[in-house]
Parts: structure tokens; sequence; C-alpha cells
């Protein structure tokens, strides 16, 4: 099979974020979904599927508090890091580049609005 | 001669305001992409035309930016934060480690996280006679994200650019003209087209270039992943002339990239026979059955001086680039600052020097770093004996946890063009690293004693 995706490869099921985990790094899927998962009374409620060009784990890179959802491939999916450190050096030379993930968490948090009304 | 207008707040775009790219190569494009989107963030209605005489969907020279095709790990970074995620046609290769081969043997140097960072493509269709579809260009793919956005393409080469009072005309070898706000220079380092701006950024002094070598070779894509894997092959061989060389896994061609100072055809010739070199392909495999393709592109070795005025900005290449490294990624910088300077600051010389010209300098400084880190490597390359050192020493390192791995850490950055000069060389004078260096050369010392004993 050609290699010509980047990242690391997660089998479909394989946990890429563990909730309550330390973390410090951005996730960008390449290739596939993950599904985004917390738990409820006990049990888990899936709140997102996320695809090819989206990113997760974005609250690591701006707190210091441990993973709030568990993220599980759902099928294989190819996914890459970015990590803290760099991230933070580079956006530090070209804020422009923090433009898309202020935009994304914007957009997150009205879809978080639209069903914390809904409920 | 019409009077210019100096007056700065002429020189800002507004609704309206029509820019020219002229060369859609990665600077070409990245200027146009950042453009637009600033435009849009700020409510700016403004349109681009990129003007470019190749064809990126055809094979060969025809289509090509003549590139190792190398997308280093901090562009991939970059790319993906700012949602820009290469498809799986465009990357040849995910690239997970890199080995390096020196006189005295070879070791491969995982990358830091054990995933695939880096990616190997090919800036057109493929070398001459390609005839894969499942290849395509880097270069088209960016010219696409440039054209969703908006940006209009013209397939015509600029032959002449002239300055009057309030714009600059573009004229094409095919007779067309066009007045535009802002002219941005991405011809890369082609003499002719640089000379274009002789008239319109008089100042303008263009990079200084040497040739380097590149060479294509055709292997079935199971022997590829034998012979090279999803390794980048490093030799830092005792050659003339030659900084660098470096073989390049893709899907079903391997590229052989030379850097140095006037490579000539001997020069290469003599690095492609070398023991080192001949061990990895197939034994009796005749290179020059499989080699489609073969070329001795321009590399900017030093920065161009004063690359804008007012209504003119140049970029990639054509300005300033990173030493023997991740020219795309320099194209990403200087590329998206210019964007930058254009969109929120204007137009007018001073604002790109105040705005866009310290990105520049800040690469051409570096690349003074640069210049000394590969004249360090080049001393070693000399050396039978600091080669040994160095080789023991990543051997060794290979065990360790990846933050302890400081030289290989160090040799990864500085092959892969990851991590700017200065940071290596930072990390280069770390105590810990030093000692070990030290250590090393004792026991390459001590072992050569005993050899020859
Ligand atoms: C041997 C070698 C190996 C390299 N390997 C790598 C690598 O592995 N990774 C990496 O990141 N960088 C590498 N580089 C550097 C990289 O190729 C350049 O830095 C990069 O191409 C610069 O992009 P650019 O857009 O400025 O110029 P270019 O890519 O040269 O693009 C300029 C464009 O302008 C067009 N043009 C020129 N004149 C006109 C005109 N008058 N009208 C219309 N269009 C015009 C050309 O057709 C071309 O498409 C390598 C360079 C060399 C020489």
């Amino acid at each position: 099979m050609r290699n010509n995706k980047l990242g690391r490869l997660y089998r479909d099921g394989e946990i890429v974020i563990n909730k309550g985990d330390e973390g410090s790094c951005l996730f960008v899927i390449q290739e596939g979904k993950v599904e985004v998962f917390d738990e409820n009374g006990g049990g888990e409620i899936k709140i997102a599927e996320l695809g090819s060009g989206e990113f997760f784990g974005e609250m690591g890179l701006f707190e210091k508090d441990v993973r709030s959802c568990t993220v599980r491939a759902s099928g294989n999916a190819k996914i890459l890091t970015i990590d803290k450190k760099n991230f933070y050096k580079t956006i530090q030379k070209d804020p422009t580049l923090a433009y898309r993930l202020l935009q994304k968490m914007s957009f997150r948090l009205r879809e978080l609005n639209k069903k914390v009304i809904q409920v | 001669m019409s009077m210019r207008d100096f007056s700065s707040e002429h020189f800002v775009l507004e609704d309206g305001s029509k820019i020219a790219v002229i060369g859609g190569g990665p600077a070409g494009s990245f200027f146009t992409y950042f453009a637009i989107d600033f435009a849009e963030r700020m409510g700016l209605d403004i349109s681009i035309d990129i003007y470019e005489a190749k064809d990126f969907t055809c094979a060969g020279p025809q289509g090509c930016n003549n590139c190792g095709g190398i997308v280093s790990e901090s562009l991939i970074q970059s790319l993906s934060a700012e949602g820009v995620v290469l498809p799986s046609k465009v990357i040849q290769r995910g690239i997970e480690s890199y080995t390096l081969h020196l006189e005295n043997g070879s070791t491969v140097i995982k990358t830091p996280l054990e995933e695939q960072r880096i990616a190997s493509m090919f800036r057109g269709f493929g070398p001459k006679g390609n005839t894969d579809t499942n290849t395509a260009s880097f270069d088209n793919f960016l010219f696409g994200l440039c054209q969703e956005k908006g940006a209009r393409v013209i397939s015509e080469r600029v032959s002449e650019a002239i300055r009057t009072a309030d714009a600059v005309t573009l004229t094409t070898k095919d007779g067309n003209k066009a007045r535009y706000d802002l002219v941005v220079g991405a011809v890369g380092l082609n003499g002719k087209a640089l000379s274009l701006f002789k008239s319109i950024c008089p100042s303008f002094e263009p990079p200084e270039t040497t040739k380097t070598y590149i060479s294509e070779f055709q292997m079935e894509p199971e022997l590829i992943d034998k012979h090279f894997g999803n390794s980048m092959h490093v030799f830092l061989l005792n050659l003339p002339n030659i900084k660098f060389g470096a073989l390049i896994p893709k899907d079903n061609y391997v590229t052989l990239v030379l850097l140095g100072s006037d490579i000539n055809m001997e020069i290469a010739c003599s690095f492609i026979n070398s023991k080192s070199v001949m061990k990895l392909f197939p034994r009796g495999i005749k290179l020059d059955d499989i080699t489609p393709c073969k070329c001795f592109p321009s590399i900017n070795v030093k920065g161009a001086k004063l690359a804008y005025d007012d209504r003119v900005v140049l970029v990639g290449d054509s300005a300033s680039s990173k030493l023997y490294k991740n020219g795309v990624g320099a194209a990403y910088i200087t590329g998206k600052a210019a964007a930058n300077a254009a969109i929120f600051n204007g137009i007018s010389a001073n604002a790109f020097k105040k705005y866009y010209q310290p990105v520049c300098s800040e690469l051409d400084n570096d690349n003074k770093l640069g210049k000394f880190i590969f004249s360090v490597t080049g001393i070693i390359q000399k050396s039978h004996l600091l080669k040994g050192a160095l080789l023991s020493m990543v051997i060794s390192e290979q065990h360790k946890a990846s933050h302890k791995r400081r030289m290989s850490s160090v040799l990864w950055d500085t092959f892969t063009g990851s991590a700017a000069y200065k940071n290596i060389f930072v990390r280069c004078l770390n105590p810990l690293l030093l000692v070990s260096l030290v250590w090393n050369i004792i026991k390459s010392t001590l072992n050569l004693i005993f050899k020859k004993k």
C-alpha cells in the first residue's frame, strides 16, 4: 500500500486522547475520522465526530488542566501532532497562525450554546 | 516621465484594488492565498491575477520547478494549523526517519515522535515520461487553493513591467497588457524574469546563486521500499564541492539532490559512483538506464537586497530563502509576511520596509549561522576521525529517550531544515552535547591507534 499520509496511524477504536490525561499538544486529522466522547452518569455519550483537516485537543495548548474528553479513531485514522512548544514559538513570530484556531473555537462555542438552549 | 505620488495614503489597498502575482510557485501561491484570506477577514474586496508560464500538470521540465521535493516538518505543522492538509496524491511518501551515510558507516535517526512528519512530493507532474496517474503536483495543489479562494490564473509569461503615476502595468509575451495597484515578484531565480524588476524596483539587487544537481531514478515501489524505505538518505562524503547529498524516496522514483558550490556532471558522477551511494541500489542496476531527468538548477545562497518599492514586493527565492534547506518553507514565510504587510499596513516602500523586510532580514541573518554550521560539517566531512566520532555518538544515542538524543536532533534539524540555524547553533553549545562529542572523539582516536597497531 502506498504510504502517502502523514502522522501516526490509529486503528479503529484506538484511543488518541484519554479523558483525565495530561495533554500538551494539538492533533490534526490527516485522513479518516475520530469520535469525541464524554462521560455521563457512568456511561459515555458521543459529542462530536471530526474528519480530515479538523483539529482537536486545542484546550491542552491553552490550559494546564487535564484532557476533558476521550477521543477514539473511528476506522483507521492518520493523525499529526502539533507540539505546544513549537506552536507557541511559531505564533510568537506569526500571530495570524492562531486565526483558524480561534475561528474554530468560536464556532464550537456557538454550537455548544445552541445545544444548551435546546436542552 | 510621470511623477510618482509619495503620499502614503495613496499606497493602501482598497475595495476594487488589483494585485498581480508574477510566478505561481509556492511563494506566489502562498502570497495569494494569505492576501485573499486576510482581505476577507478585513472585509476588503480585492482581486488577484497570478501569471504562471509553466503547466504543473505536465511531466518533466514543462511542469517542474526543480526541487528535491521535501516538505519540512515545520511547514507541515504550520500548514496543518492553517487547515491545509496535503492530499494523498500530492504526498509521494511520508518520511519517518533519515539515514546518515558516512564513508565509515551508516545510522538511522527516527523522527522524535515516531510519526511521519515530513512529506516527499513532486513540484510538477513528476519526471519526464511519468504516466502515473496517482501523482499530483504540489505547486498545482497550492494553485488550486488560490483559485478556490477566487484568484485568477493567467497562463502567460510576463515580459515587461512599467511604472505609471499610480499603478504598474504588465505586458505578457502574447502582448496582453493590464494595470495593477500592486505587483508581487515570485519568479524564483529566473534571471530574465528578475531583470523585469529593474525598471519598477530600481534599488533591488537580485539574490546570489550557485549551481546544484538533481536527477531522478525510476524504480518499482517495492524495490524502493526494500532499499530506501520511508527514510531520507543523507550523505556526508569527502568529495569536492559537495556539502550535502541526499536520496529522497518517492513512490516510484528516487530523487538525488546535490548541494554545494558549482556542481557539474563530473562531480555528480563521482558522488553517484561512490561506494556509499551504490551500495544502496539493487546490485547490478545501471543507473543511467533508469534516469529520465537530470538538471543543474540554481539555488539561492545569499538573499536579495531591497526587494520592495512602492507598489512592488518580491517574495520567495527572488527575495530571501533558507540556505540549502526548506526553500518552500521560506516561500511560505516570505509570501505570508508580504501579504500581511500589504493588507494590514499598505503597499508603500516604507510599509514593506517596516513590516516585510524584518522577516527577510531574519532569514538572511539566520543563513549566516547556517553557513557557519555547514562549514563545520565541511570539516567533519573531510576528517575520518570526526566522522567516526559523530557516527558512534549518533548510534549510541538511539537507545536513549528522545530528549536526550541531542546530536541526532541537531543533525535532524540541520538536514531536514525544520528549525532555524540559530536554534540549531544554540543546541550545539549544550555542554552535555559537547562533553559527549569530545568523549566520542577520544574513543575514535583510541580506536584508530589500536587499529593501526
Ligand atoms: C537542488 C535543489 C533542491 C531543493 N530541494 C528542496 C526541498 O527538498 N525542499 C524545499 O522546501 N526546498 C527545496 N529547494 C528550494 C525550493 O525549490 C525553492 O526555494 C522554491 O521553489 C522557491 O519557491 P518560489 O515560489 O520562490 O520560486 P519557484 O519555485 O522557482 O517558482 C517561480 C515560478 O515563477 C514562474 N515564472 C518565472 N518567471 C515568470 C514570468 N516572467 N512570467 C510568469 N511566470 C514566471 C516560474 O515558471 C515558476 O513557476 C531546492 C532547491 C534546489 C535548487
